[in-house]
């Protein structure tokens, strides 16, 4: 199952080799060429059989629209080897470091088996019993004898992720490691198929971007080179509709359809375009909910500032537990965030006169540049 | 330190009063765009609006060299994050929005529904937090309360521009007055055209009070020469303040460095000069903290020469920021003095 063999694949910001690997075999598999760019980005592009939108700079026809996921996960980097045969670790992306004493990491490409270790609590300080170790004060144990052993093994700036096999609970669940953004990537491996087998009028262009979970690093290079007038990002989005949380404090919940976002930490989203989507989604009668907090930043934080700028949405699957070794993704969440985001890109070209507001004066804009040069 | 009396009409006045009252918090600027283009269209040679809405206005010469003058028109606010049962809004910040000022503060909604700040009952009330607070608009229903309000939408402080004189008493000064600043001498400019020379961009821009995210895309779009950012400054004229070196009435503060970008020494020298020739009051502006547009319009494509001309304001971010009208006065005179000259500065 691709969605499994996406969210056991290791992907630690800066090292997504495992992961492109997979979607350039999918993607070849689709007929659709790709490229790699400097920073790692797989970019590809669903032609359409009505007709290519012009050259960049040209004043064009049809929007040009971008599709993005990223494929990086958070995860650990080894930094230290201890004399004793332990490794030291580094917090590659946003990690809650209550949760890591005592879960098993695979380490390498080889995936060298650890486990996350602390002082036991007996050998601790009263006062330290109250709070949670930070990374600092963990190490991770492969076993090693000692130093000269576990360099055999690993080496200093190899990378780590949680150990975790992908799982389906009840038909209605996937619980996996890195669901946040394989989920994304997953859905837009679909909707290029699915812009072929449906022969969409919409041109859609894709970018699996890379690190994003270190700072939105790869989607900004990735839009400068597609220049689009459009952009829908992909991704998995905090879910704390659990017990103890205020309803004002619940992001998104787990089963009420992909989420929508009117503001985060690092964008805010143009008005017309998600009211576009909120139209779609009533249209074909898909769910969908609000983000309702505003904390965190996804690819579209970039991608929005790119060049002249970028008319950009992002839509969210909600995920429990995400950025930890089992997160929770409901299946009827992707299947209706595949279903809205689709419908979106399939209408684009219809739609587009609508949302030209804004996205007219982008053209005159680009022409005069263009003009200009 | 000239006190001279600048004549300000009416009309221009009531121009100040509407953009202030205006509702525009970051990414929901319309109601502004929808002040500022008719009032600069007249002027322009051309009025566009790009793709995150920033107002472009072309003057001048199309074939003289490219000059961005950035004013932003957004201003701080909450968002509504959640709708309670009982109709209550719950909200985040949009930009330096202080939980001490913004307590039982009025806020207006751009569809004009206004609801106040009240907070949750603590003992410790001390320190009061925005998760705990909420805007009562009065619903008493989350259904009553949609008719009015949806998730998504922004306030911001209520109440107009009060002026005495030279006085000015309002919300969101910061930076609707750079707004009339800019205004005003995109006013002058078209008047004087012929001793214009350079092709004149205003960016009335958006979002700057999340992250100055606006002014980078229109000035990748205009790929000018020089950059220029109209701004307000806090004052370090009250008591106890801080220690700021920029004071209210002593004229147009001329940037030296904030947080965001190190102002162009050459430009920087230029306008010292500018003003001096001119006998325009003026004073200098070192600020450890903030940033304006010119942050993300001087590092844009390969570099952009950049400064700030930058408005004294005192209480910046509450419903009763002040300026003095004498002051922008000053960076209008300033501000148009500047753009006649051959713009030819030294190179840093």
């Amino acid at each position: 199952m691709l969605l499994a063999e996406l969210s056991e694949a290791m992907g630690v910001s800066g090292h997504e080799n495992e992961v492109r690997r997979i979607i350039r075999r999918e993607l070849d598999a689709l007929g659709l060429s790709s490229e790699t760019d400097a920073l790692g980005n797989v970019l590809t592009r669903a032609r359409s059989a009505h007709g290519s939108p012009d050259a960049p700079g040209a004043q064009r026809q049809a929007p040009r629209v971008l599709v993005t996921a990223h494929m990086d996960e958070v995860g650990f980097i080894v930094s230290r080897i201890e004399e004793s045969g332990v490794l030291r670790f580094k917090a590659v992306g946003g990690i809650d470091h209550r949760l890591l004493p005592g879960k098993a990491v695979w380490i390498g490409p080889k995936r060298v088996a650890g486990v996350i270790g602390s002082k036991p609590i007996h050998l601790t300080e009263a006062s330290a019993r109250t709070q949670a170790p930070e990374a600092k004060d963990l190490y991770i144990d492969i076993g090693a004898k000692n130093k000269s052993e576990a360099e055999k093994a690993v080496s200093v700036g190899d990378f780590a992720t949680f150990a975790s096999r992908f799982e389906t609970w009840h038909d209605r669940l996937f619980k996996g490691k890195a669901l946040d953004d394989r989920c994304g990537c997953y859905m837009l491996l679909q909707i290029l198929k699915k812009a072929i087998e449906e022969d969409w009028p919409t041109e859609v262009h894709a970018a699996f971007t890379a690190q994003e979970e270190i700072g939105l690093r790869g989607a900004g290079v990735a839009a400068y080179r597609v220049d689009p007038d459009i952009a829908l990002v992909l991704e998995v989005t905090t879910c704390a509709d659990t017990p103890g949380t205020d309803p004002h404090g619940q992001s998104t919940v787990l089963g009420h359809g992909p989420a929508l976002t009117f503001m985060d930490a690092r964008h805010i989203p143009d008005r017309h375009l998600v009211r576009h989507l909120v139209a779609t989604a009533e249209r074909h009668h898909i769910p969908y909910q609000w983000k309702r907090t505003t904390m965190g930043g996804t690819d579209a934080g970039a991608i929005h500032k790119v060049r002249g700028g970028v008319l950009t949405a992002s839509l969210s699957l909600p995920g429990r537990y995400i950025h930890g070794p089992s997160a929770l993704v409901s299946k009827t969440d992707l299947e209706h965030g595949l279903a809205l985001a689709s419908a979106f890109l399939r209408e684009l070209p219809e739609s587009w006169p609508h949302l030209a507001r804004v996205s007219n004066e982008q053209t005159n804009v680009r022409q005069e540049r263009a003009e200009r040069e | 330190m000239s006190a001279a009396r600048t004549h300000v009409s009416n009309d221009q006045l009531e121009l100040l009063s509407r953009l202030v009252a205006a509702c525009g918090p970051s990414g929901q600027e319309e109601p502004v765009r929808q002040i500022v283009e008719p009032a600069a269209a007249p002027f322009a040679r051309s009025v566009k609006t790009d793709a995150l809405g920033n107002l472009l206005v072309h003057c001048g010469n199309p074939d003289g060299k490219r000059v961005l003058v950035a004013a932003h028109m957004d201003e701080i606010g909450i968002i509504v994050t959640h709708i309670d049962d009982q109709g209550f809004l719950r909200f985040a910040p949009l930009g330096g929005m202080s939980p001490q000022v913004l307590l039982g503060q009025r806020m207006q909604f751009a569809n004009g529904t206004v609801g106040v700040v009240g907070i949750e009952h603590d003992e410790n009330m001390k320190e009061p937090k925005l998760e705990r607070m909420f805007v009562d608009i009065g619903a008493q229903s989350a259904a009553e309360a949609q008719e009015a309000v949806q998730l998504g939408d922004a306030a911001t402080f209520a109440g107009g521009l009060s002026v005495a004189g030279d006085q000015l008493v309002g919300k969101a000064l910061d930076d609707r007055l750079g707004c009339w600043v800019a205004l005003q001498a995109l006013q002058r400019l078209h008047a004087e055209a012929a001793s214009l020379h350079h092709h004149v961009t205003f960016a009335f821009t958006v979002q700057e009070e999340v992250g100055l995210r606006g002014a980078g895309p229109a000035a990748y779009a205009m790929e000018p020469a020089v950059g220029l950012a109209i701004d307000v400054t806090p004052t370090g004229d009250t008591p106890k303040s801080r220690h700021l070196p920029v004071a209210l009435g002593k004229g147009v503060a001329i940037k030296v460095i904030d947080r965001s970008l190190i102002c162009h020494p050459g430009l920087r020298r230029l306008l010292i000069d500018t003003a001096v020739q001119n006998n325009i009051a003026h004073q200098h502006e070192v600020l450890p903290y903030g940033g304006t547009d010119a942050g993300p319009i001087h590092l844009s494509r390969g570099g952009v020469p950049s400064g700030v001309l930058s408005l004294p304001i005192r209480n910046l971010h509450t419903p009763g920021e002040r300026a003095r009208l004498s002051d922008a006065m000053a960076a209008v005179d300033l501000l148009v003095a500047v753009l006649k000259t051959p713009l030819a500065f030294a190179a840093a």
